[in-house]
């Protein structure tokens, strides 16, 4: 296949969208870095979480750029599936507990 | 993705055996299109530091042999057991009369593994005699353990106030024996171990003992003082070891990293990162700034990378023959892609971060 929706190359260019609209771009990068800073929460433990939402919301530049921020910083494969499983868990689960307005609804219309 | 290990580039006659053809890809694209910056534009845009120039020589650092008992991935002198460059006793001797009156304050001996040179000890025995504040032996831990000859090697060392500098790339045997070859995690451990027990690395121990990370893979190390936090309770914890500092160090693209940067199609990503990750802080104190590197057989350079790329210092004196510290202290340093991975985040340096 010649052409995909995603290339990663593109990663490399995520700055650029800084240039059609610089106040809000560069607003978003300036909150960016300072989300991932050493807080309450440690830098690892933000790499981790933002691991997971890769996965959950499914950005393979975002999957990309936080592997490799684990591995940079020493976080195991082991850590690092147990925190894809956890995105999986919470979306297993958001799904599942939608079965209580299924079975609500099917209580309801029921003689 | 995995990668021949076995053996050295040379032994396997590989294209990029050849230096030539490692400084054709490093001044190829991405650079040569000019979708990244040359190193040499990038420090004339963003310092005031070119070209780049040596300060005060601190440290002159000899590769004593490319003979190696391990084959590591990411070996930027593509040393092995095949590797038969040694350096003699007739050129030890030069650098021990350089060391009787040099200005700097640390002698760094380094190799393949600086042990297996059958004149090491006698390297060791006349080196420390002459004179030298901090002497360093990178010792990569299992040629303790290798051969009988060499289970004295923590003894040999305390005996001479030998600085050990040791590589450890991670406290989980899995990531260390991808890198480094099966059983060589274990290996380390207990030579760690060893070396604990005759006081090196011990809280307040003068006998210093100081652990080298380099990543396992084509992403830049992380932040330092965090890594050594915590592999230092790991160490402690599931092997009761100690030691004193950790060196976090880029891999930087020659020889078998460079190899393998390239047959794992990481070759353009990874120079993206270390371009991106650039720090012109880290530019002030690069290492060839206070360092001199001397090659088995006497050649000068200005750090051990531009050694292994064969880039000699831009001098008239190129050779521990003709060695005089003032002239070879006015210089330019020899610099290109690679030097990148000096100047990446913290930057490093043989002595770890340096910004």
């Amino acid at each position: 296949m010649d052409k995909t929706y995603y290339d990663p190359k593109d990663l490399r260019k995520f700055g650029k969208i800084t240039e059609w609209s610089e106040e809000l771009g560069t607003k978003f990068f300036d909150y960016y870095g300072q989300v991932f800073e050493e807080g309450e929460l440690t830098a690892r433990e933000k790499s981790l979480i933002a691991l997971a939402v890769s996965h959950a919301v499914h950005c393979p530049y975002c999957i990309d750029a936080y592997t490799g921020d684990a591995l940079k910083r020493g976080i195991t494969k082991g850590e690092m599936m147990e925190a894809v499983h956890v995105a999986g868990a919470i979306q297993a689960g958001a799904t599942l507990v939608h079965g209580v307005q299924m079975m609500n609804k099917v209580n309801k219309l029921e003689m | 993705m995995a990668v021949n290990t076995k053996t050295s580039l040379k032994k396997r006659d590989s294209d990029l055996a050849n230096i030539n053809k490692q400084m054709e890809i490093l001044n190829g694209e991405p650079f040569s299109n000019g979708e990244l910056p040359s190193f040499a534009k990038k420090i004339k845009d963003t310092t005031d530091q070119f070209p780049l120039r040596p300060k005060k020589l601190e440290i002159i650092q000899v590769n004593v042999g490319y003979m190696c008992n391990q084959v590591c991935a990411h070996c930027h002198v593509d040393a092995g057991p095949d590797r038969k460059e040694i350096m003699t006793r007739e050129t030890m001797d030069k650098i021990v009369e350089v060391i009787k009156t040099t200005g700097a304050h640390t002698l760094d001996l380094t190799g393949g593994a600086p042990e297996m040179n059958p004149d090491f000890r006698y390297f060791v025995e006349q080196a420390g005699a002459a004179g030298i504040k901090d002497f360093i032996v990178r010792s990569n831990l299992t040629i303790i353990r290798a051969n009988p000859k060499y289970h004295d090697l923590p003894d040999f060392f305390k005996k001479h106030n030998v600085h050990v500098v040791s590589s450890m790339p991670h406290w989980t045997r899995g990531k260390t024996d991808k890198q480094r070859g099966d059983g060589v995690f274990d290996k380390s451990i207990k030579a760690l171990q060893e070396l604990n027990e005759r006081g090196y690395g011990m809280p307040g121990s003068d006998l210093k003992l100081d652990l080298v990370y380099n990543p396992s893979g084509a992403y830049l190390p992380g932040d330092q003082a965090s890594m050594e936090k915590e592999m230092k309770a790991a160490l402690l914890e599931d092997f009761n070891i100690q030691f004193h500092n950790l060196f976090a160090i880029t891999n930087l693209p020659i020889a078998r990293f460079l190899d393998y940067l390239v047959a794992s199609e990481n070759y353009e990503d990874y120079m993206y990162a270390l371009v991106d990750a650039y720090n012109p802080a880290a530019v002030e104190n690069v290492m060839c700034t206070n360092t001199i590197s001397i090659s088995w057989d006497g050649w000068l350079y200005d750090c051990d990378f531009n050694q292994m790329l064969d880039l000699k210092i831009d001098n008239k004196i190129q050779h521990i023959d003709d060695y005089n510290e003032d002239l070879i202290n006015n210089r330019k340093i020899q610099i290109s892609q690679h030097c990148y991975g000096c100047t990446a985040g913290a930057g490093s340096s043989c002595q770890g971060v340096v910004a």
